[in-house]
């Protein structure tokens, strides 16, 4: 990939909070917010910070599937409810199943590299709890080859990652992976204890290393690896940021110091209809990430934190792998011994990530960008991590289906 | 005929009411599973849903079709596999669908009762009526000519009385569920001594298909579960009795420091007031008329609950699922006042808690609640402490309820001495997963 031709920010973060079970706002048999309160909520919460919609030169808005969640369709349409001001102006609606929000970001990115834009207001979302868990499988499944459907699993991207965690425990062994896969629920409840937005923040369990240590798959009941610990919830949520050119940030009156850089990003596309040749690898995750850092002219051990797409906590696992801070089938041993947690060698999903914030799917990749700039820019609050000068890079990396289409940014404070 | 060959004609009698309701869902699910089966392919299965009117079975079709959505839902790994050659059913949306529409197709309501003549198998959840009963099967039995098995969801009516004047020849097992039956796990299974064993094995192996928890009952006015309850609550009213003539106080105050007694100091899910409430005190009068003949050494005839039903004040359930004011007047569920039977009014318990919450004295700090104790693991060492410490106290409320403990177990053990329970551990059994009881009453904590 090209290196980018001009500067790249990121400023002005903002996230709804994620609702879904956990949350003690959050009642199944009572009416909820609909996706107009959480595109208006984010929309409105980086106009705010921004100047006002009047700076905005276009907006994209990345979602999976309002279509089934929420019956509609056309949702570039909603963008001018947000505010009169982005009114007769471009807007886009970007799809690549949960990397829905990344491709939101990298189009962001690219509409400011084109020169078409200097300020963007980049958005995404999902509202999933309209449906029971066993519909909602369905409509996730759609981030899956649909002639694959009739033969999988009840519970379909569940039963997908549990294929991959049956592999990976026959591999490299089931104790060891179940104290990582365990290790990392517990940093995801731990972060997203510190973040008031997060699905998570109200979770009070004692021990939850113990908790999901002692907890055992069933496939009886559920996937025949992983436990509901291992997994993301069910989430309705959105999240904002702005994308802009340093004339941009001039318009919208932001110092850089309050911006994060993008300094490279990758993005690439697995072929949907075939199987991964590998199943405890993420070959796309690999590939993407490592052309986000050599974009960048980095390398991982020069970053600071990590925002990884953790839908299921082997997925974690395999992004420590495809990072390369791991060598194959020692991933589970990196989470163990504690190495990604908050004070760790190399900070993961600081404030919980899709298993501890939530995974409001189509919102996903960019709550993982606002991560890092309140990271990168010391406003994260009481999940704040300490970002040292040898290491003040941020990486994102969202995945979209069974490792099928992934986006990786790598951001640094601006200076 | 073999199991499956059984349940392709089934009849059940009553089945729009509080229990044939969820007897015909457990059932016409139970039929839809064999029917997935490989070896029944092609094979029809039939469930008459009888009921008296074309309007409550238009209500029983509703809360069917709502029901076996949630029974699919929970078993859709399981029913992926089932249609996993129907290459048209592809989400768990076509499949939960294609279920339902299944189960549905069995069930065939009707008002005319002549079509359980053609059935292998025919439950009835009529009213507890012993007559009534009688008079339908001997119908069926007559008209029938197959080798018709009856199953009753008695509470109370011997069953071997029915079996002999209905003439059904020991084709018939009291298949006792509890209410509601889609949910609680125990059934009282009430074999009498001419009951066919295939008829017992049947019996067994559908209790098993259906997950339920089951006890055998010897054929005794009754069984284990109003065996014991009604003796618990007969003894509820003469402890208030007592109590309120012991203490010179109106009995609405008594009644209040029994029920309370009855749920905190005993650690069960609500006091034996609120209970007769639940039951009915209606449904409570009628079965101790029933039980009251066949018992010898006792009579269980009740002056109080004699008075309430001529008050009108009855208890019982809304069809919504809501508590009737019984006993006790319910607020969302949860007892504000108490009837007094002079006056004809209910009480607001404000008006008195303070009062006599002081005259019980204060619990142990070893007292837990009920709900606390439903994950415990260490219940019965948590148990063994709060009942020493009430021991050790000398407070009326400590008193009571020990003496209340001693008695409940009493009852479980004349039901094992009278050979209605096989042993201490079925009459432990039905209380825990019919009543919800924390623990059984027949234990060493009151001794």
């Amino acid at each position: 990939m090209k290196k980018l031709r001009r500067k790249v920010y990121m400023t002005a973060g903002y996230n709804t909070i994620s609702l879904g079970t956990g949350r003690k706002e959050f009642n199944p048999k009572k009416p909820r917010p609909g996706i107009e309160h959480y595109i208006k909520e984010a929309g409105q919460g980086v106009l705010t910070q921004i100047g006002g919609a009047g700076n905005v030169d276009e907006s994209v808005i990345g979602n999976f599937m309002a279509g089934r969640f929420n019956n509609q369709g056309h949702l570039d349409g909603f963008i001018p409810m947000i505010d009169k001001g982005l009114a007769m102006k471009p807007a886009v609606r970007v799809e690549g199943a949960c990397a829905s929000g990344g491709l939101s970001l990298v189009t962001g990115i690219r509409q400011v590299l084109a020169e078409t834009s200097e300020v963007v207001l980049s958005l995404g979302f999902e509202v999933q709890n309209t449906v029971k868990a066993i519909y909602g499988a369905d409509i996730l499944a759609l981030a899956g080859w649909f002639k694959k459907r009739k033969t999988g699993h009840a519970y379909f991207f569940p039963g997908q990652f549990s294929d991959r965690a049956g592999a990976y425990y026959e591999k490299y062994g089931y104790e060891r992976t179940r104290k990582g896969m365990s290790r990392w629920y517990a940093n995801a409840i731990e972060n997203a204890r510190l973040d008031p937005t997060a699905q998570e923040y109200h979770n009070n369990i004692s021990d939850p290393y113990a908790t999901a240590l002692k907890m055992q798959p069933n496939g009886k009941t559920f996937v025949d690896h992983l436990t509901v610990l291992d997994c993301s919830k069910v989430s309705d949520g959105a999240s904002g940021i702005t994308i802009c050119s340093e004339e941009g940030l001039k318009r919208i009156g932001v110092d850089k110091k309050d911006a994060v850089e993008v300094i490279g990003f990758g993005h690439a596309v697995r072929d949907i209809t075939t199987d991964p040749a590998d199943l405890t690898e993420l070959e796309t995750i690999k590939f993407a990430a490592h052309q986000a850092l050599e974009n960048a002219g980095i390398t991982i051990d020069q970053v600071g934190t990590v925002e990884t797409h953790d839908c299921f906590s082997i997925a974690g696992i395999m992004a420590v792998e495809a990072l390369g801070l791991a060598a194959k089938g020692e991933g589970a041993d990196y989470v163990a011994e504690g190495k990604t947690g908050r004070n760790g060698e190399l900070p993961f999903n600081t404030t919980g990530g899709l298993i501890g914030w939530g995974h409001p799917t189509g919102g996903t990749g960019v709550h993982q960008a606002v991560t890092i700039w309140q990271q990168l820019t010391g406003k994260a609050g009481k999940a704040q991590i300490e970002i040292s000068k040898d290491r003040p890079y941020g990486l994102t990396i969202n995945m979209g289906g069974d490792d099928v289409t992934v986006t990786s940014i790598v951001f640094k404070r601006g200076e | 005929m073999t199991y499956d060959e059984r349940l392709q004609n089934v009849s059940v009698l009553g089945a729009a009411g509080k229990m044939g309701s969820g007897i015909l869902l457990l059932t016409a699910a139970e039929m839809a599973d064999r029917a997935l089966l490989p070896e029944n392919k092609g094979k029809t299965f039939v469930l008459n849903a009888i009921d008296v009117s074309d309007e409550v079975l238009a209500g029983l079709m509703n809360y069917l079709r709502v029901q076996v959505r949630k029974i699919a839902e929970k078993k859709t790994v399981w029913l992926r596999k089932m249609y996993a050659d129907r290459d048209d059913l592809i989400e768990n949306f076509d499949i939960i669908d294609e279920y339902i529409f299944d189960v549905m197709n069995i069930v065939r309501p009707v008002t005319a009762m002549e079509v359980a003549y053609r059935s292998n198998l025919v439950f009835e959840a009529v009213n507890e009526n012993r007559s009534l009963k009688v008079k339908l099967f001997s119908q069926i039995k007559q008209n029938n000519d197959k080798d018709v098995w009856f199953f009753t969801n008695t509470s109370s009516v011997p069953i071997h009385l029915i079996d002999e004047e209905a003439g059904l020849d020991g084709k018939i097992i009291g298949f006792h569920f509890y209410n509601p039956p889609a949910v609680q796990r125990l059934v009282e299974l009430i074999r009498t001594d001419n009951t066919k064993d295939e008829v017992v094995d049947f019996a067994y192996a559908y209790a098993k298909n259906l997950r339920k928890i089951i006890v055998p009952s010897n054929d005794f006015a009754g069984f284990i579960g109003n065996g014991h309850f009604m003796r618990d609550g007969l003894h509820g009213i003469k402890e208030a009795e007592a109590l309120a003539k012991e203490k010179n106080i109106p009995l609405y105050k008594a009644i209040y420091m029994i029920n309370k007694i009855t749920q905190e100091y005993l650690i069960r899910p609500m006091g034996i007031f609120q209970l007769m409430d639940y039951v009915g005190i209606d449904v409570m009068q009628f079965i101790l008329n029933v039980m009251n003949p066949f018992v010898k050494d006792e009579d269980l005839q009740n002056d109080l609950l004699d008075k309430m039903m001529e008050q009108g004040v009855k208890g019982g359930q809304y069809s919504s699922g809501a508590q009737k004011d019984g006993f006790l007047k319910y607020k969302g569920g949860k007892p504000v006042a108490v009837w007094d039977i002079h006056k004809q009014e209910y009480v607001n318990i404000d008006t008195f808690k303070d009062e006599c919450d002081e005259m019980l004295g204060d619990l142990p700090d070893s007292a837990v609640a009920w709900k606390s104790t439903l994950r415990m693991k260490n219940k019965e060492e948590v148990f063994s402490r709060f009942f020493n410490d009430l021991k050790a106290m000398s407070t009326m409320g400590s008193q009571i309820a020990i003496n209340y403990g001693k008695r409940s177990k009493a009852i479980g053990e004349k039901l094992v001495s009278d050979k209605v329970a096989k042993n201490s551990d079925d009459v432990n059994t039905v209380m825990l997963a019919g009543f919800f009881h924390a623990y059984g009453p027949i234990n060493n904590y009151f001794d």
